[in-house]
């Protein structure tokens, strides 16, 4: 294990390099691009044993993966916002013929008008393509999860691809210290890849075919079934990378003072650690705050959720997303646990951060604030319009 | 927590600095965080670097409001605007030949980075000269952990000269004061 100086972008390359992929495909896209430059680099220097293909576009990118993992091959890619969008049509080519590739997302919002800064709008819209997804809050946790989603989408029971989210910039570009792990321990954790889904010419197979009406429901039930089966494969690979590296993320949510707490606000990637401090803050002075980050988005946390909120007055869902017309996809899903449970309790919307508008420890006191006066549902934090309703 | 923000041109190595900066704070056991001011990299345009350094560990994310030092690479990009964004006891550092044009402001350092630059790279790229600068007043970061965190993101030929700029610079900067 050594210490080092890394960006979010930098330190998710670590994570790759220590998975081992036999094939990269690579087309770069801020604030995505780092990653796949560092990749490059370790691939020149022979840190990292891999074919590296440079495709032409995002929508190839994904499919070159597609290609490399039919062959049984470990492969990485990486895109953000408008790439991802262009890559809309594999991604479900990728988790319906459950090839699992793992991706890294850079968080970044979508045109028009056209911005690089970071929101979760590209992910959020593409919850629907079948590819587990999780937001991760720091570098460390992004080096993490490069090697945790491989474990996760190669599980037998799960071959379902990985997108795993930095928020773009604050995560992507920001240094800070990380530990890199060391390859014993890395191929101690995750073996090399194998699965029986794959072309062989000992054992030949149709792999990504049609299936017509008799048959087809019953591949997309399997692969929703796969999809909440993951909750357990992820629960049980977060407790093995704690083993060996002695750091652990709890799996699909991660709970912040939740004992007790009246007002908890729900959170996603990056922006976690700053709503940490305003709960120590406010706890100090005696408010039952507490904080809830959601990890995975898909599967969806629901049992989680329904345990951690079952004694709570209000809760508040942050999220760098509109739904346009309605609400954040976010708050729609925890919405959705509270009245499957019978939940009886206040929830309201933040929507914040949108093309990378910073979120202020001001902005965090005052979710909390509305949390416990009450006022609108769906809030839009820091807007510089007004607002008729 | 030490808030420090970086004003330079493209090119200038702001950002570079501002990582030399981050990793030597690691290297003196503190924790640190270094970011751009992010957007499209353009050579010449003004752009911003920070940093946080605490003793533990950062998990605020959030832009620096408030700064320990300001930290200015290119005179061409000052205001006085920007002296509001210190804190009480805070400093702006500026890399001028022409100090008289800043001595009417208590809260500013002048430095003539340029000429140190000059002299040792024959280039006036200032970042490391004013890293050194920093490191003559501030407690906060040592001339030892800033060479050594040089060789990290510089290659050995140019790490080797901007470690006797970083010397060099402290020890000026120690006398002039």
């Amino acid at each position: 294990m050594t210490k080092a100086f890394l960006s979010g972008n930098e330190a998710f390359a670590e994570g790759v390099r220590l998975a081992r992929p036999q094939v990269i495909s690579i087309y770069p896209i801020t604030p995505q691009t780092t990653v796949v430059e560092r990749l490059s680099e370790m691939v020149e220097n022979s840190s990292l044993k891999s074919e590296l293909i440079h495709v032409e576009s995002e929508h190839s990118a994904l499919s070159c993966a597609i290609g490399a993992s039919a062959m049984g091959a470990r492969t990485f890619t990486a895109t953000s916002s408008q790439g991802l969008l262009y890559m809309a049509e594999c991604l479900h080519y990728a988790s319906g013929g459950r090839f699992p590739i793992v991706m890294m997302n850079a968080n970044r919002s979508t045109a028009l008008p056209w911005n690089i800064y970071g929101d979760q709008r590209d992910s959020l819209s593409q919850l629907d393509c079948g590819w587990i997804q999780v937001y991760v809050e720091d570098a460390q946790e992004s080096l993490d999860m490069a090697l945790q989603g491989y474990h996760i989408a190669e599980s037998p029971l799960v071959s379902t691809p990985v997108m795993v989210n930095l928020d773009g910039f604050v995560l992507t570009h920001t240094y800070e210290t990380v530990e890199i792990p060391n390859q014993t321990d890395a191929d101690r954790f995750l073996p090399p890849f194998q699965t029986k889904n794959k072309m062989s010419l000992d054992n030949p197979k149709n792999l990504a075919f049609s299936v017509g009406p008799d048959n087809n429901m019953e591949f997309k039930y399997l692969q929703h079934k796969a999809m909440l089966d993951s909750k357990r494969i992820i629960e049980e690979t977060d407790k093995k990378f704690a083993e060996i590296f002695g750091r652990g993320y709890g799996g699909l949510t991660q709970g912040y003072r939740l004992e007790d707490a009246d007002y908890i606000l729900i959170t996603l990637g990056s922006i976690t650690g700053l709503c940490r401090e305003v709960v120590d803050e406010l706890r100090q002075n005696g408010e039952m705050v507490g904080l809830l980050k959601i990890r995975f988005l898909r599967p969806f946390p629901d049992e989680d959720l329904a345990a951690a909120l079952g004694s709570v007055k209000a809760i508040g869902v942050l999220e760098k997303d509109i739904s346009f017309g309605y609400e954040g996809t976010v708050y729609t899903n925890v919405n959705s646990v509270i009245a499957k449970n019978g939940l009886r309790l206040e929830t309201y919307n933040f929507i914040a951060g949108l093309g990378g508008r910073d979120i202020s420890r001001e902005n965090i006191r005052a979710m909390f604030r509305h949390l416990q006066t009450g006022g609108q549902h769906v809030n839009f934090i820091g807007l510089g319009v007004s607002i008729d309703e | 927590m030490i808030e420090i923000r970086w004003h330079g041109r493209g090119g200038q190595g702001a950002f570079t600095a501002a990582k030399i900066l981050g990793a030597a704070s690691l290297i003196d056991n503190k924790f640190s965080l270094a970011f751009p001011s992010f957007g499209p990299e353009r050579r010449g345009a003004p752009i911003q670097a920070f940093n946080k350094i605490d003793t533990k560990v950062i998990i605020d994310r959030s832009e620096i409001k408030s700064c320990d030092y300001i930290i200015f690479l290119d005179d061409s990009l000052f205001s006085s605007d920007y002296l509001k964004d210190l804190k009480d006891d805070g400093l702006a550092l500026i890399n001028t030949a022409t100090p008289e044009k800043f001595s009417d402001f208590s809260q500013i350092q002048s430095i003539d980075a340029n000429q140190i630059a000059l002299k040792i790279i024959k280039k006036p790229i200032s970042n490391t000269a004013m890293l050194g600068a920093l490191a003559s007043i501030s407690d906060d970061v040592s001339l030892s952990s800033l060479q050594q965190a040089s060789d990290l993101y510089l290659s050995t030929a140019l790490a080797a000269k901007n470690k006797l700029i970083l010397k060099e610079s402290f020890e000026h900067f120690k006398e002039v004061r």
